[in-house]
């Protein structure tokens, strides 16, 4: 895992990683997929791959409206709004 | 060199339910903005989805609408991406195991040919919020409102060849959303949205050629202009030996143009995984059947009906079996006045001309069925004229009261009292001496041509109220007497 | 009266011999007078409290009867708490007040109990020291040279110090039975499904579950009878049938059968631990129980296999920290990129940034069938070794981990000396059975813990064989040295 792959990743992910920890964070995560990498080792052939530990199915909701307007309360914890809007800088299509 | 046009859609249905797809805020259209985003809409820290069955009935009724296998065991899966209108950072979307999968439709086209078109699969989905850019300091302002509005995002196989056939499966996939009622159809708000595939290849070539995709085409008049201009912006590209980008372009419906995407440059890697929030969905065949059962009547069996009830040509009937809204508001015109043809005459004459001329969509006609009967039946016991109908359907659109009231209160009627019109056509003829006297000159085969003169004004002097029948007869006796 | 545990308390609120205002502000001067040595509270919310408890003491007037009436307690920094800061463990949600409660915080709201606080904890759950918290380390009770183990650290060392009679917790690896060993106390991670996760910050949302860490089995009982519920707000949460777990814990030890996994004593673990493990073995089977050898084959590879999932599941759990609705945001963020990376980048430490890192990797086009994929394979042929194991036992026993409590900064700089850590602890997790770790002995003055793992829905089980082994002894009554 070299720095310009980590840049990807980080990009991906939205993070801004210090130059100066860059090189610390790309040998940790090296270490860490070296710690993954065992599982190639694996025989897994014809092994169902297990999302969940229960094999239980979805319940579904019935299509009735629960949830009342409550936006001064939500909105009292948002770093920027305006009019009703959470602000961000702009957003250019 | 002669190309070829490819066409594949992808069309986003919002669902006609009351709440979210995950979630129970109400998804009213036009609600101030995160009035109706929840703390699961908002993506609050430790809230989790909860799939909403009706989102799941409409989509099955979907399914089975275009012929298609029904997934019985459905999948969430998350689509990670970052973009300010999608508060978890991920789309909760379906992948490899969909509700809908393979099936088809098929469309008539003009001079009667007709055209499959298959559909890869549908699969559900939430919609995201809007970005709205008016400026507020230099900065963007998110309404999550319609975060999490469920969806049915339908893929075609790309299988039509012209902008006519999109436009036809369009309007039909149009169709048949209403007529199931799982989605309200109305395009300006956004609940239809089309996204357009389109590559070119010369003639005869298997191999397809590099395609965009345009996003963002909210009306059937928008999809035909801009498939017109890509194609031809391709054709033009590749004959002056260039390449197509395979990109994604914005249609703006403002300027009729479409520009490529800044923010989908970058080659995206949405990194689907199942959703571990949600569990798979399971669906048996008790209740694909009960689905079956409960679904109503769709546009190719109201067309036939149409025609096989009321008499309607093939072409009246397709146009007014294509909508839900508009068939219940024919047939509930027809039923009450009596006569389909009148009715189907109507609908598709003067109230479609209204109702284009304000951009109204036929839930909002300003007349009634009832109305409009009311009118039918008195073109039919000839109290009216069929232009003078047309006066009386105008003033009841302005909100003028009913057929009859309008008739009364304007004095309209017909005038079918034969004294009456003896006296105008005797007026006629004693103020046109000239006239009468050419006519009696004339050639037999000329004289029907010049009774023409008479007839208009003997109406005149009626103010059009006179029963144009009778007038015929009794001015003809006269003329020739 | 804070050596009293939570079925003592409830006894004597119920006698009358204190009232819930009393106990409380017992606790809340504890806290405020020997947390500065243990960091273990993120906020303590004493008026709250106080108002709770006189509440409470309203309640026990008028005769009710509920057991955790007016019985103070803690919650982890990860349940949601309407009106209360929420932290997590991260600078991210310094700042977030939650405007709703966790379904586990409405429950025990619901039974009347008393909220002391909430305590510390490793950022996001991720780490199993409590060093990643960005409110500072939490110290252990036993020696404060040492950490109390992680995630859930806070909790285990409030309950060890006597600060609090019980508190909340979760576990996605490890991250209630791990600390509950290294702080010498009682700890149950139930099935998962059991507790409801609504309102619980996800950190892996196929692994987290939540449960309870008090100093007696007994209590576990009382707690995780509140705890556990139905919520159809969680869609993973399952329907099944409440029961009292108080209700077996005087069942025999006679004719159960305890394996004993091999892989669980294999290089790697300290002798100490072993030797105490291996003689509570010797007392469950002196007092009747059946001692069975069993193989967990896959194990050696439950470790690789977390690595993947729960980073996985958590790089898409945390992209809703973007800085637009709620908690930390850049200054000046001068585009919506740099809103997002430094938002993110400054929110975040460096432990959650890895495992996000790594997440993303492991699901990137081209690596998700070689690590997400075969992961998830892995992780059913680990859940595989269980069902075989519990057709021949009815419970499996080891330690809970490899050694007892290490010194701060002693694992380095290398997170995967740091996630062995929860080697015997993570396969349950894979799995989705019940654990339990209770203390079985010392080593070098610092706790051992013995690991219990149940079949799907044994907490009762597992409930009845710690409270039969703590019958017959005294380590989980020990205190560290300076607990008075």
């Amino acid at each position: 895992m070299d720095v310009s792959e980590i840049e990807k990743l980080a990009h991906l992910a939205r993070l801004n990683i210090n130059d100066e920890t860059i090189d610390e964070t790309a040998k940790s995560i090296t270490g860490v997929l070296a710690l993954v990498d065992q599982l190639q080792a694996a025989n897994t052939d014809g092994t169902a791959p297990m999302a969940h530990p229960l094999d239980a199915i979805q319940k579904l909701r019935i299509d009735e409206v629960s949830e009342p307007n409550q936006r001064e309360r939500f909105q009292a914890i948002a770093p920027a709004t305006e009019d009703g809007l959470y602000l961000v800088p702009k957003v250019i299509e | 060199m002669e190309w070829e046009t490819v066409i594949g859609l992808e069309i986003h249905v919002q669902l006609a339910t009351k709440t979210k797809i995950f979630s129970g805020s109400s998804i009213t259209f036009g609600a101030e903005p995160n009035t109706q985003a929840c703390a699961i809409d908002l993506a609050m820290p430790g809230t989790l989805p909860s799939p909403n069955e009706q989102a799941f009935r409409f989509a099955t009724m979907f399914g089975l609408a275009v012929n298609a296998e029904i997934g019985k065991r459905s999948v969430f899966e998350r689509k990670n991406y970052f973009y300010p209108d999608l508060p978890k950072g991920y789309q909760t979307t379906q992948l490899a195991e969909p509700i809908v999968g393979r099936g088809y439709v098929d469309l008539q086209l003009e001079g009667g040919r007709t055209k499959r078109v298959g559909i890869h699969h549908a699969h559900l989905e939430e919609d995201a919020g809007k970005s709205l850019h008016e400026d507020y300091h230099g900065m963007s302002g998110i309404d999550l409102n319609r975060a999490g509005t469920p969806l049915i995002e339908v893929v075609t196989d790309p299988d039509m060849r012209t902008s006519e056939e999109a436009v036809a499966f369009a309007r039909k996939l149009h169709s048949l959303v209403t007529s199931l009622g799982i989605c309200d159809g109305e395009m300006s708000q956004g609940s239809m949205r089309f996204d357009v595939n389109i590559s070119v290849r010369p003639k005869g070539q298997e191999e397809l050629g590099t395609r965009t995709e345009t996003k963002n085409l909210n009306s059937f008049r928008f999809m035909e202009r801009c498939i017109h201009q890509e194609v031809e912006r391709q054709i033009e590209v590749l004959e002056d030996g260039g390449t197509i980008k395979q990109e994604t372009r914005l249609y703006d419906g403002d300027t009729h143009t479409a520009r490529s995407m800044r923010s989908k440059e970058e080659a995206n890697d949405y990194r689907y995984f199942p959703c571990p929030d949600l569990l798979p969905v399971i669906i048996d065949d008790d209740y694909i059947e009960a689905v079956r059962k409960m679904l109503p009547e769709l546009p190719d069996a109201r067309q036939a009906r149409f025609e096989a009830t009321f008499g309607l040509s093939n072409y009246d009937a397709g146009s007014l079996s294509a909508d839900a809204a508009t068939s219940a508001f024919f047939e509930s015109t027809a039923a009450a006045c009596g006569d389909a043809k009148l009715a189907a005459n109507w609908v598709m004459g003067e109230v479609s001309a209204r109702l284009n001329s304000e951009e109204l969509s036929i839930a909002a006609a300003k007349v009634s069925p009832e109305q409009l009967a009311g009118l039918i039946v008195r073109i039919k016991d000839q109290t009216i004229s069929n232009k003078i109908a047309k006066t009386v359907f105008e003033a009841m659109w302005d909100g003028e009261g009913n057929a009859d009231e309008i008739i009364e209160a304007k004095g309209l009627k017909q005038v079918s009292d034969s004294g009456a019109l003896e006296k105008i056509v005797d007026e006629v003829i004693a103020n046109n001496s000239a006239q009468v006297e050419n006519y009696r000159s004339a050639d037999e085969s000329k004289r029907p041509k010049m009774l023409g003169f008479f007839v208009g004004q003997a109406m005149k002097a009626s103010r059009g109220q006179a029963n144009p029948q009778q007038l015929n007869a009794i001015l003809l006796a006269k003329l020739e007497g | 009266m804070h050596n009293l545990t939570i079925a003592e308390i409830s006894q004597k609120l119920k006698a009358k011999e204190f009232s819930s205002v009393e106990v409380t502000e017992h606790f809340l001067n504890r806290i405020e007078s020997l947390d500065p040595n243990y960091n273990a509270f993120i906020s303590v919310t004493r008026e709250q409290a106080l108002a709770q408890a006189r509440a409470a003491d309203i309640k026990l007037a008028a005769g009710d009867t509920h057991i955790m009436c007016g019985v103070p307690f803690s919650h982890k920094d990860i349940f949601c708490t309407d009106g209360v800061k929420t932290t997590c463990g991260s600078k991210m949600l310094d700042n977030f007040v939650p405007p709703y409660n966790a379904t586990v915080v409405e429950n025990y709201l619901n039974a009347g109990a008393v909220m002391l606080g909430k305590t510390n904890m490793d950022e996001f759950a991720m780490g199993s020291s409590n060093e990643t918290s960005y409110f500072g380390a939490v110290k252990n009770p036993w020696d404060t040279n040492c950490v109390p183990g992680g995630s859930s650290g806070g909790s285990a060392a409030s309950v060890a110090a006597r600060l609090t009679p019980g508190a909340t917790a979760s576990d996605t690896g490890g991250s209630i039975r791990q600390p509950a060993a290294l702080c010498g106390i009682t700890g149950i991670k139930p099935t998962y499904g059991r507790v409801s996760r609504w309102g619980m910050i996800a950190f892996a949302s196929s692994l987290d579950q939540g449960g309870v860490m008090t100093r007696t089995a007994k209590d576990s009982a009382i707690m995780l009878n509140v705890m556990a519920s139905y919520d159809s707000k969680d869609s993973t949460c399952v329907d099944q049938p409440l029961e009292d777990y108080t209700a077996n814990l005087g069942d025999s030890l006679e004719g159960v059968t305890i394996g004993i996994p091999k892989e669980y004593f294999g290089e790697g673990l300290n002798p100490g631990t072993l030797a105490a493990v291996e003689a509570a073995i010797k007392l469950y089977e002196a007092a009747g129980a059946k001692i069975k050898s069993i193989s967990l084959p896959h194990t050696g590879l439950s470790v690789p296999a977390y690595y993947v999932i729960a980073p996985a599941e958590c790089s898409a759990n945390l992209s809703r920290f973007d800085g637009v609705r709620y908690g930390y945001r850049c200054d000046n963020p001068k585009d919506l990129e740099d809103l997002y990376k430094r938002s993110r980048g400054e929110g975040f430490g460096d432990e959650v940034k890895r495992r996000i890192l790594v997440g993303t990797y492991c699901l990137s086009a081209g690596y998700y069938d070689a690590y997400y994929g075969k992961a998830q394979q892995v992780r059913r042929l680990i859940k595989q070794d269980f069902d075989d194991a519990f057709k021949q036992v009815d419970v499996i026993m080891g330690p809970t981990s490899p050694s007892p409590a290490f010194e701060f900064g002693s694992k380095g700089d290398d997170p995967v000396a740091m996630y062995l850590e929860d080697i015997y602890t993570i396969a349950t997790n894979l799995a989705g059975l019940p654990g339990m770790s209770i203390p079985c002995g010392m080593v070098d003055n610092k706790p051992v813990g013995l690991q219990l793992i149940g079949n799907f829905f044994a907490e009762a089980k597992l409930l009845n064989l710690a409270h039969q082994f703590q019958q017959r002894t005294d380590f989980h009554q020990q205190a560290p040295a300076d607990i008075a």
